[in-house]
C-alpha cells in the first residue's frame, strides 16, 4: 500500500519526478562551476587559474542539459515554446526562459568566446578541411588579434564575469525561489530556500570542477598543481561551512517554531526520508566532507593522501547534494497537505521520467564536455608543455 | 436519401459542429453576462451525509477519469481529546459512499470538498503561461489546449484539487461546472446532493439567500491563514477539518 494515513485523494500520485530532482541539481553545478571560474577572474585568485577555462566549459556542457529533464517531463513538451512567447508574468516558472537564455547566451557562451577568441583565430588559421570550418564559423566573423583587440576581449571578458556572477546568483537563487515560494508546502516555503539552494550550488559546482580537474589530469597523465586543487578544496571548505549553517538555521528554525506541518515532516524525515536526508545528506554528504577538508587544513598530510582525501570529499560533497535535490523535490510531495498521511514515490526504470533516462541526463553533460573539450582545449599548449 | 444538393447544404454545417465540438469551449450563453457574477459554494457540513451522489454526479457530467476527482467526500472521526489528530478516509473519494466506521466516541462527519475558487488563486498564480485563470464571474479555469503539463499549479494548490489528467496530460480539476451554470443550471453535485448540503451561490446576486445565510451563521473557509481568498464556505466545519 503506497499510502500511510490519509491523503487528499488526487495527492497519491507524484507530480514532480527524478528528473525534477536533476534539473536543480545541475543548474546548482552550473552556478557553482561558473563561480568559481569567476574566482580567477575578478577575484584574482590566481592558484586556481588551471581550471578557470574547465570551469567554463563544465558550466556550459552542465547548462544545456539543464533544461533538458524539465522538457521531457512536461505533459506538452510541444507547448514550452508558450513559456518564452506568452509567459505568465506572475509565474516564477515563467521567468525559466529568460533567466536560462541570459545565462547561456549573455554570460556562458559569450565569456567563452571571448576567452577563447584569440585561440580560435590561430586553430582556423593552423588547421585544413572541415576542422578549418568550424573554427572559421566560431570566429563569428572576427579574426583580429592584434594587441589591442585581445585587450579588449580581456575587459569586455572582465564585464561579462562581474555581470556572471549576480546572473548565476540569480539564476540558482532563482530555482529555489521556485520551491521557497509554494505557500501551499511547508517543507518548501521558506525564505531561505534560495540561499540554501545559492550556497548548495556553489558548493556543488566547486566540488564536481575539482574532481573534473584531478581526474582529467589523472588521465592525461599530467601532474595536478595542488596549490590550485588546495586552493579549490579550501573555497569548498568555506562554501559548504556557510550552506551548512544555513541549512541547519532552516533546520533548528523548523524545530524550534513547530508550527502545524511540524509534527508531520518530523515524522517524515525520520522514517521515509531517514536514509536521503539523515545520514546521505547531513552525516555522509555534509558533515564527513566538512570534516575531512577541515582536518586537511590544520594537520600536514602527504600529497597522495591528501589527493585521496579530496577525491572522496568531492565525491561525497556531490552525493550529498543529489540527496539535498531529492529531499527538496521529492521530500515535498510525500506528505499530504492535510498533514496526515504519506505515499511513496516508486521510480520507474524504463519510462519518459525512469531511472534510465535520469541516467543519461547525469551522463550527457560530461559527453558534451568531452566534445567540447576537443574543440576548445581547456589548458593552453604552453601549459601542457611546460607540464611535459 | 442525400441528394447532392442536401450534402451540399449538410457539409458545411457539418464542418461548422465539428469545428465546435473540436474548440471544446462551453457553449455560449447568450444571456449570461460574467461581470453580474460571482460565484462560489456554500456547504453544510451537517446535512452531509456521505452518500457520495455529488461524486459520481460529478464524475458521470464531466467526465472525470477513473481514480482522480474533481470532488470528493471525506469521513472525519474526531476523538473529543485528540483534535490535532483526527481519522480521515475518503475510499475512492467517498464516490461510493462509505462502510460503517468502526471508531467509537467522539464525533463523526463527512466533508465535501472540491476546488475553492479562491480569489487570489495561488495555482493561477504561479501558471507559467496562464493557462489557469480566473474567469470574471470568480471561478478559476483551466484552457486545456494551453496547458503545458508542467504541473505547478497542482504543487501550488493547498488544497489538493489538481490532478494531470492522465491521457489529456494536461493539469485538471473542478469547473464548477462552468457549461452549466452559464446557463443558468446549477452544478452537477449541487444537483444531484440529496440534501441539499451542497449550495452553488452567486455572491453578486443581491436576491441570493446566501447573504441572508451568511448574517445568520457561522461560516468558514479552509485553511483561512493561506489567505487564498476560498469561495467555498462551511457551515459548521470543525476546527480539526484541514
Amino acid at each position: 500500500m503506497p499510502v500511510n494515513g490519509f491523503m487528499y485523494p488526487n495527492e497519491i500520485e507524484l507530480q514532480w519526478s527524478v528528473l525534477i530532482v536533476i534539473y536543480p541539481f545541475v543548474t546548482g553545478l552550473v552556478a557553482g562551476a561558473f563561480i568559481l571560474a569567476s574566482l580567477e577572474r575578478i577575484f584574482h585568485v590566481d592558484a586556481v587559474k588551471p581550471t578557470y577555462r574547465l570551469a567554463l566549459l563544465t558550466a556550459l556542457s552542465f547548462l544545456i542539459v539543464a533544461p533538458l529533464p524539465l522538457q521531457l517531463h512536461l505533459g506538452h513538451p510541444e507547448r514550452s515554446l508558450e513559456m518564452y512567447l506568452t509567459p505568465h508574468k506572475s509565474s516564477a516558472m515563467a521567468m525559466f526562459g529568460f533567466v536560462y537564455l541570459w545565462y547561456l547566451m549573455v554570460v556562458i557562451l559569450l565569456e567563452i568566446w571571448l576567452d577563447y577568441r584569440h585561440e580560435i583565430v590561430l586553430l582556423w588559421q593552423r588547421s585544413t578541411g572541415l576542422k578549418r570550418l568550424l573554427y572559421r564559423v566560431l570566429t563569428l566573423g572576427s579574426s583580429n588579434i592584434s594587441e589591442g583587440a585581445l585587450r579588449v576581449d580581456d575587459r569586455v571578458g572582465w564585464v561579462v564575469t562581474l555581470i556572471g556572477i549576480p546572473s548565476a546568483f540569480l539564476l540558482h537563487g532563482y530555482v529555489g525561489f521556485i520551491f521557497g515560494s509554494i505557500k501551499a508546502n511547508p517543507w518548501w516555503s521558506t525564505p531561505l530556500m534560495p540561499v540554501v539552494f545559492l550556497f548548495s550550488a556553489m558548493v556543488s559546482g566547486i566540488a564536481i570542477v575539482m574532481l573534473l580537474y584531478m581526474a582529467l589530469m589523472k588521465i592525461r597523465r599530467q601532474p595536478i598543481d595542488m596549490r590550485c586543487v588546495d586552493t579549490i578544496a579550501q573555497y569548498l571548505l568555506y562554501t559548504f561551512i556557510l550552506d551548512f549553517a544555513m541549512e541547519m538555521l532552516d533546520l533548528i528554525h523548523r524545530i524550534y517554531e513547530s508550527d502545524e506541518s511540524f509534527r508531520s515532516l518530523d515524522f517524515m524525515v525520520h522514517t521515509k526520508l531517514y536514509f536521503s536526508h539523515i545520514v546521505l545528506q547531513i552525516i555522509l554528504g555534509t558533515m564527513v566532507p566538512i570534516a575531512m577538508l577541515g582536518f586537511l587544513q590544520v594537520v600536514k598530510v602527504p600529497e597522495r593522501a591528501r589527493r585521496m582525501a579530496y577525491a572522496v570529499a568531492g565525491c561525497l560533497t556531490i552525493i550529498g547534494i543529489f540527496a539535498m535535490r531529492w529531499n527538496v523535490v521529492i521530500g515535498g510531495q510525500l506528505f499530504s497537505k492535510s498533514f496526515l498521511g504519506y505515499t511513496t514515490y516508486k521510480v520507474d526504470l524504463i519510462s519518459r521520467e525512469g531511472v534510465l533516462i535520469a541516467a543519461g541526463l547525469l551522463i550527457l553533460p560530461f559527453v558534451i564536455l568531452a566534445v567540447l573539450m576537443k574543440i576548445l582545449p581547456p589548458w593552453h599548449e604552453r601549459e601542457t608543455a611546460s607540464a611535459d | 436519401m442525400i441528394t447532392r444538393r442536401r450534402l451540399l447544404v449538410l457539409l458545411p454545417a457539418a464542418a461548422l459542429a465539428w469545428e465546435h465540438v473540436l474548440a471544446g469551449t462551453p457553449e455560449s450563453a447568450p444571456n449570461y453576462n460574467r461581470a453580474e457574477h460571482w460565484w462560489g459554494m456554500l456547504m453544510d457540513i451537517g446535512k452531509c451525509i456521505g452518500c457520495g451522489n455529488c461524486v459520481r454526479g460529478c464524475s458521470a457530467e464531466n467526465n472525470v477519469p477513473e481514480g482522480y476527482f474533481r470532488t470528493w467526500v471525506e469521513r472525519y472521526h474526531v476523538a473529543d481529546w485528540r483534535q490535532e489528530t483526527p481519522q480521515v478516509d475518503s475510499p475512492n473519494g467517498g464516490k461510493n459512499g462509505f462502510p460503517p466506521g468502526t471508531a467509537v466516541g467522539g464525533k463523526n462527519f463527512f466533508v465535501p470538498k472540491l476546488c475553492n475558487h479562491c480569489a487570489d488563486s495561488p495555482c493561477t498564480q504561479v501558471c507559467p503561461v496562464g493557462a489557469t485563470f480566473d474567469s470574471p464571474d470568480g471561478v478559476v479555469l483551466i484552457d486545456e489546449k494551453y496547458c503545458l503539463g508542467c504541473r505547478y499549479c497542482i504543487q501550488a494548490c493547498p488544497y489538493g484539487c489538481r490532478f494531470l489528467h492522465p491521457t489529456k496530460h494536461t493539469a485538471e480539476k473542478c469547473t464548477l461546472c462552468y457549461h452549466r451554470i452559464t446557463k443558468g443550471l446549477t452544478t452537477a453535485c449541487c444537483e444531484n446532493c440529496p440534501t441539499g448540503a451542497r449550495q452553488l451561490v452567486d455572491l453578486k446576486n443581491p436576491a441570493d439567500p446566501i447573504h441572508e445565510y451568511m448574517k445568520t451563521h457561522s461560516v468558514q473557509v479552509l485553511k483561512p491563514h493561506l489567505a487564498t481568498g476560498a469561495k467555498v464556505f462551511y457551515h459548521d466545519l470543525d476546527g480539526s477539518v484541514r
